[in-house]
């Protein structure tokens, strides 16, 4: 056991190489598995249909993140018999191009959402939105009776979906000029059911 | 005395450990926080009323605060500080850029305060482990960098030769955590309070999860095995068991963790190669992390004195077997098909749990019980009793805790997946959160006692730190010893870590 046999030596005894060496080996996993998505990403094009979010159901998707419904409910139907029986179809990234952050969560308290819309009336949501046990007694989901009281704020979505544009989203000038009507006199409450009613729409109606 | 005080002059050189009991006394304090909004989480999915209509008490605003405020706040402080600590003791040199130093404690408190006061609020980006929005983000880069600077600077000006190994760890978690941060939350702002990421979509879903799964990896892992390898040959007052297995495992923990975060999203969207390479790491994952358990147990080999004479030993003990438990299961989980079982359901919960309340709170545990009276100068903890207290109530409140998730994911996980003979499916998804209400129960008492046994903790630090207090410790009298002469190549094992 020469000193030659301890080839890291050098390293143990010197704080820069140790810290460049560190730095070396933990980036090679995140370049290899980020990269080749990150350059993909310009070719997984948008489903057949999709459109990025008008401004009410941007405005919608956005208090969804606020409120981070993702902690409770995922948006990621898994290419499984029991969950496509579920839920619907699986989830396939062409669907989520637009998902700023992205919703696919990681545990599900309450039901999979990716292709709720639909499923129930906008009263239903309504209700349900503001006073979860007056619909289901079983449900342990809160209340969110304070979307009703918001009203949205235009100009704030108009900059929003500049920001979005700035990204890459293609919304059109006329896209963003929508916004004022589509918002004006609208609560976040009727904001987040346009995007629950959205959800997975753009997919069932391509087929 | 005398000889202390001749050899004191010999050196005028201290530890700096002011900073260490500030870091200190900021864990016991967002220990009790963070703990205690889990508990509030865990009763509002037990009985919703306690949601109370109220939009900065709901669930899903509190739950964020709960997970930043035992990691970051609570580990945060805890790795800052046990890391100050040991740079010093095994470098034998006083902390480089005291004021720098202090500058991190300050910053790294406000970012965490100002995260924890704004989440209630809605201001959160939805990226799960890294919520706080774009401003608080900036100011955590930069306290960061700072204590990326302070540590190896530190390292630098070393008076013994070779780096100790707890503080390879220490540095490859500020590393890879900067690396993280950073990638993880290159966003848009739209306001103070609102950003989009750049990323969207599959490739978010990836670079959020390589991050969420690293942050595991090198927060709540590596950092913690740096306390480990620097407390647990303390606390055992014996050598590390083996000094080149320590290394072997290094290389091999740091070079594969960064692989294993597509185990997240297995049967997604994410392409499938993705997820293949994830699952592999993750099976080889096993063999660092088994190893490094295992190192850190056999440290205990011919000590059981000290296992039944020491609380802080007893926490080590056991949070080494409950790391060598929850990564082996983590190994596990990422196999497709137990996967398909377990994800999604509380099942998850109960493996981070067996992890943060098995692993990582108890090496903290011990290894602050272990610190507190050199850093406050007191002979021991001001309540041996105490100790022993928090040690029973954190253990039965852990193990209600588990058994009741991983009872309550299997059901679901099982009625989630059940068909009838005519292959429709056996249960509705509301049938599976009715059954679930014990369980959520069973883990709200679990929780209860954990927190119980945190306050306990806090009031024996508030105890033992009475001097420091009412500032009457000195600069640290026990002066920093000479240099352990360097090891000859190949001395197995090397020389204890430092006294002090």
């Amino acid at each position: 056991m020469a000193h030659d046999s301890r080839p890291l030596e050098r390293i143990e005894k010197n704080a820069g190489l140790l810290g460049i060496v560190i730095l070396v080996l933990v980036s090679f996993g995140g370049l290899a598995e980020i990269t080749p998505l990150f350059v993909n990403a310009h070719t997984v094009a948008p489903a057949p249909g999709l459109r990025p979010y008008d401004a009410l159901r941007l405005a919608g998707r956005d208090v969804y993140v606020r409120e981070a419904c993702y902690q409770c409910h995922s948006q990621m139907i898994r290419k499984l018999r029991f969950e496509t029986q579920r839920y619907g179809q699986p989830t396939d990234a062409s669907e989520v191009v637009y998902d700023r952050p992205f919703q696919w969560g990681s545990k599900r308290t309450g039901p999979d959402l990716a292709r709720v819309g639909g499923k129930y009336s906008d009263a239903w949501h309504r209700l349900h939105l503001i006073s979860p046990r007056k619909l289901v007694p079983e449900s342990n989901m809160p209340g969110y009776p304070w979307l009703e009281r918001r009203q949205l704020d235009y100009a704030d979505v108009m900059a929003r979906m500049r920001v979005l544009r700035r990204l890459g989203d293609p919304y059109t000038d006329a896209d963003i000029a929508a916004a004022y009507e589509a918002v004006r006199n609208k609560t976040e409450l009727d904001a987040l059911v346009a995007y629950l009613q959205g959800l997975g729409v753009p997919a069932r109606q391509a087929q | 005395m005398s000889a202390r005080a001749a050899v004191a002059t010999k050196s005028a050189e201290t530890y700096d450990d002011h900073v260490v009991r500030l870091f200190l006394m900021a864990a016991a304090i967002w220990g009790v926080s963070g703990m205690l909004a889990g508990v509030l989480a865990a009763a509002q999915l037990a009985w919703p009323a306690l949601n109370f209509d109220v939009s900065w008490l709901s669930y899903s605003r509190i739950r964020s605060n709960h997970t930043f405020g035992v990691i970051f706040a609570f580990g945060g402080s805890a790795l800052m500080g046990t890391c100050y600590y040991v740079v010093q003791r095994t470098c034998h040199v006083r902390l480089a850029l005291g004021g720098l130093a202090r500058f991190t404690f300050w910053g790294w408190q406000l970012a965490v305060l100002l995260a924890m006061t704004t989440m209630p609020f809605g201001i959160t980006q939805s990226k799960e482990y890294a919520e706080p929005e774009w401003f608080i983000d900036l100011l955590i880069a930069v306290v960061w960098v700072s204590f990326a600077v302070v540590f190896f600077a530190t390292l630098m000006r070393r008076r013994i030769q070779h780096i100790y190994v707890a503080n390879w760890y220490y540095g490859a978690f500020i590393i890879a955590v900067a690396l993280l941060h950073i990638v993880n939350n290159i966003a848009v702002p739209v306001s103070w309070s609102k950003s989009y990421p750049v990323y969207s979509g599959a490739v978010d879903a990836m670079v959020q999860w390589w991050y969420g799964h690293n942050a595991v990896a090198f927060f709540l892992t590596a950092g913690f095995l740096g306390m480990m390898y620097y407390f647990v040959p303390r606390e055992a007052k014996q050598p590390l068991w083996s000094y080149r297995f320590s290394i072997v495992n290094f290389w091999a923990l740091i070079s594969i963790y960064m692989w294993a975060g597509p185990h997240h999203l297995l049967y997604s969207a994410l392409p499938d190669w993705t997820q293949s390479v994830g699952i592999s790491f993750s099976i080889l994952l096993m063999m660092p992390s088994l190893g490094s358990a295992a190192n850190g147990l056999m440290t205990f080999k011919g000590a059981r004195e000290r296992i039944r004479e020491s609380p802080p030993a007893k926490f080590m003990v056991t949070a080494l077997v409950f790391y060598l438990a929850a990564t082996l299961e983590g190994s596990l989980m990422s196999i497709k098909s137990l996967n398909a079982l377990t994800h999604y359901t509380d099942w998850t919960v109960a493996h981070v749990h067996s992890g943060a309340i098995g692993w990582v709170a108890m090496i903290t545990m011990g290894s602050l019980y272990a610190m507190a009276p050199r850093a406050l100068d007191r002979p021991a903890m001001h309540s041996h009793r105490a100790m022993e207290i928090h040690f029973w109530l954190h253990t039965i409140g852990l193990l209600v805790y588990i058994t009741a998730m991983w009872t309550a994911g299997l059901m679901q996980g099982l009625m989630w997946q059940a068909t009838d003979a005519d292959g429709a499916l056996t249960h509705s998804f509301l049938a599976s959160i009715a059954a679930t209400h014990p369980f959520y129960v069973a883990r709200f008492v679990g929780g209860m006692l954990v927190l119980a046994g945190m306050v306990v903790m806090a009031w024996n630090l508030w105890h033992t730190a009475g001097a420091a207090r009412l500032d009457q410790i000195k600069p640290i009298l026990v002066p920093i010893p000479e240099p352990i002469p360097e090891p000859v190549p190949d001395q197995v094992p090397p020389p204890l870590p430092a006294r002090g």
